[in-house]
């Protein structure tokens, strides 16, 4: 059990800067996830914190200790990694037994972490086996079950799941949820897919470019982007956004083919200003011929089942927008479908600096 | 390819069975050599079936020797081969196994200028640098002893190379996790990185075994003291021996006895030995 405190935590490969000064605190217990997009620096983040990259500038403490210098070994961290790295001649129970033999636990006492780390995980009948005769799924539990046998003060978690197929995920996901809420461990966890990032974490790191970008529950980073970037990272499929005047009361937004929408405040502040407009695919209500705000020419129309997706441009410098709607609608492309923009879903962004305005 | 067309596979079966008799021929030569007394191996023509002096011959043959009072018995010469063979093989495998993990796992000054200068030593075998290697080994005070027959053939390019690319393919991650779980770097080494080259160490070990025993060149120049011959070299001076006729008879003995360790290794070792050169999965 532990806080893990980041304090302008850097690092840079010779002249190249990859992580910026973070500054973090977790707190004990939490489930933080990590999110962003290849190359964004999470993964050196967490190797950074589990001690498998040197940090180049900063500290990074564990538990009130600073483990700057510290061997992963000696952070009391255990770690999942992507293909899960068992060592592949040895048999389940001997990969999950290894850490502590090394630390010199006495055998029982391994004996019963295994055994009570196997049950949780539903592995006891494959303790005996070679991971090469193991499925993914149950890779990956052995996986878990070498860290939870640690029993440390600090999980970290690398893609765990991306090199499951689809539905294994999804039952993983949950598993882990479940796991990391009844064991109480602080956990960090790095992904790039958006449903392990939203559904996971208490909360959520948005990482682009070394930079955090945004750090916040789940709910507040969808329903309150921080900056441009973390509007279209965030959701699926991403944000629309498109540039648009705001009018000389700063009531109301121009919208590319002319229109007007009332803004849900008025920001005079804004009068006269060209800004980014964002509006989440699902937010859009199908309007009248009458009474709309954008008319989307529609061209690709996704059926999902449980919804439709409506690729479409509007006005006459076109601009790409999707819109979401539940349940199977029937679109045709080509057709002129009026939607409506309900105000509080307006986000508006700074053009030039990104930033929510 | 599968075809079911019985001339083609009469045609696979000659060329096979072409192919094997012309391996085995001499080998069965040699066997029937060995079973008949010297004056029938002097008698034309040559014999080609066996015949009743096996026992009698591979005693005098182990025992004895060739070549007289004061020849060295083969029981004693297959030992020097065994036991040079044995060192060469496991001298080279330990060193090549090290260097390998110095190369790969650690980084320090001139790391790859090492393995480069490692790697162009392929060009200098001990024949090339015979009489240089022969004035340090004569220097040391290591003529006559199995370790002047062994040292200067252990260092090896070839397996070192071979444990790099091996290192090469063991994922990352297998020592991140080794160091998460606390181990240093012997531990990772011999609890995971030699396992793991299990196979590959199986198959160098044939490979080098057959190399060691096989050497000639280099124990002939080496040794003086008759204690310390090798087989190999033996056979060769069971030639010369003195103003005699070859004892043909002996002298096949002892090759058929030359021919039975590497034998035994391969076979012992074939699943491995194949798994090692053909296995590319972690």
């Amino acid at each position: 059990m532990a806080e893990i405190e980041l304090k302008n935590v850097q690092k840079s490969y010779g002249k190249v800067k990859v992580i910026h000064g973070i500054d973090w605190q977790i707190k004990d217990g939490e489930f933080v996830v990590i999110v962003g997009p290849s190359g964004c620096g999470k993964s050196t983040l967490l190797r950074m914190i589990a001690g498998l990259e040197s940090i180049t500038g900063g500290d990074i403490s564990i538990a009130g200790r600073v483990v700057n210098k510290l061997e992963p070994a000696e952070r009391d961290i255990a770690m999942v990694f992507q293909n899960y790295a068992l060592y592949p001649h040895m048999t389940v129970r001997k990969n999950m037994a290894y850490g502590l033999k090394i630390k010199k636990i006495p055998a029982d006492e391994i004996e019963r972490r295994v055994a009570h780390a196997a049950e949780i995980l539903e592995l006891t009948d494959y303790l005996d086996r070679a991971p090469k005769a193991l499925s993914g799924g149950q890779r990956q539990r052995v996986a878990m079950g070498r860290a939870i046998v640690r029993e440390p003060s600090v999980f970290l978690f690398d893609e765990p799941l991306s090199n499951l197929d689809a539905k294994l995920r999804v039952q993983m996901r949950l598993e882990i949820k479940k796991l990391q809420a009844d064991l109480g461990i602080t956990s960090v966890y790095v992904t790039h897919d958006q449903v392990e990032a939203m559904t996971l974490g208490h909360r959520l790191a948005v990482l682009n470019g070394g930079y955090v970008e945004q750090l916040g529950t789940p709910i507040e980073i969808y329903e309150k982007p921080a900056t441009m970037f973390v509007a279209g990272f965030i959701g699926s499929p991403s944000m629309n956004l498109m540039k648009v005047t705001i009018g000389q009361e700063g009531a109301q937004a121009m919208l590319p083919d002319g229109s007007g929408i009332n803004l849900p405040l008025a920001r005079s502040e804004l009068a006269g200003k060209s800004v980014v407009l964002g509006i989440r695919p699902e937010h859009f209500d199908i309007g009248t011929p009458e009474n709309h705000h954008l008319n989307l020419s529609v061209g690709v129309v996704e059926q999902l089942g449980a919804d439709t997706l409506v690729h479409g441009l509007i006005g006459d410098n076109p601009v790409a927008v999707v819109a979401r709607f539940e349940g199977v609608q029937k679109f045709a492309p080509g057709q002129a479908l009026p939607l409506q923009i309900p105000a509080d879903a307006i986000h508006l962004f700074d053009s030039e600096t990104e930033k929510r305005l | 390819m599968i075809e079911n067309r019985p001339f083609v596979t009469v045609l696979a079966h000659l060329t096979l069975i072409l192919g094997v008799a012309i391996v085995a021929f001499p080998i069965w030569i040699t066997f029937v050599a060995a079973t008949h007394d010297a004056l029938r191996m002097t008698q034309v023509p040559l014999p080609l079936l066996p015949g009743d002096q096996f026992f009698v011959n591979l005693k005098t043959v182990l025992f004895e020797g060739v070549g007289g009072e004061n020849a060295t018995p083969v029981w004693l010469m297959m030992t020097n081969s065994l036991i040079m063979a044995m060192m060469i093989a496991v001298g080279k495998i330990a060193i090549s196994l090290l260097s390998a993990f110095a190369i790969v796992y650690f980084r320090f000054p001139f790391r790859m200028g090492f393995f480069w200068m490692i790697f162009i030593t392929l060009m200098l075998p001990v024949e090339v640098r015979i009489f240089p290697t022969f004035a340090v080994v004569a220097n040391l005070n290591m003529l006559n002893s199995y370790w002047g027959m062994t040292v200067p053939l252990i260092a090896s390019a070839t397996a070192t190379f071979m444990f790099r690319q091996v290192f090469l393919t063991i994922p990352d991650e297998m020592l991140e996790a080794a160091r998460v779980d606390g181990a240093g770097p012997m531990r990772f080494f011999w609890d995971i990185l030699v396992p793991l080259s299990r196979t590959n160490i199986a198959a160098l070990f044939v490979i080098l075994f057959i190399y060691g025993w096989n050497q000639y060149l280099w124990p002939l120049l080496i040794t003086t003291d008759t204690g310390y011959f090798t087989v190999v070299m033996g056979i060769k001076q069971m030639l010369e021996a003195a103003e005699l006729s070859p004892e043909w008879h002996l002298i096949m003995m002892t090759a058929l006895l030359a021919m039975i360790p590497p034998i035994i290794v391969v076979l012992s070792m074939q699943k491995m030995f194949v798994k090692g050169l053909t296995e590319t999965e972690k």
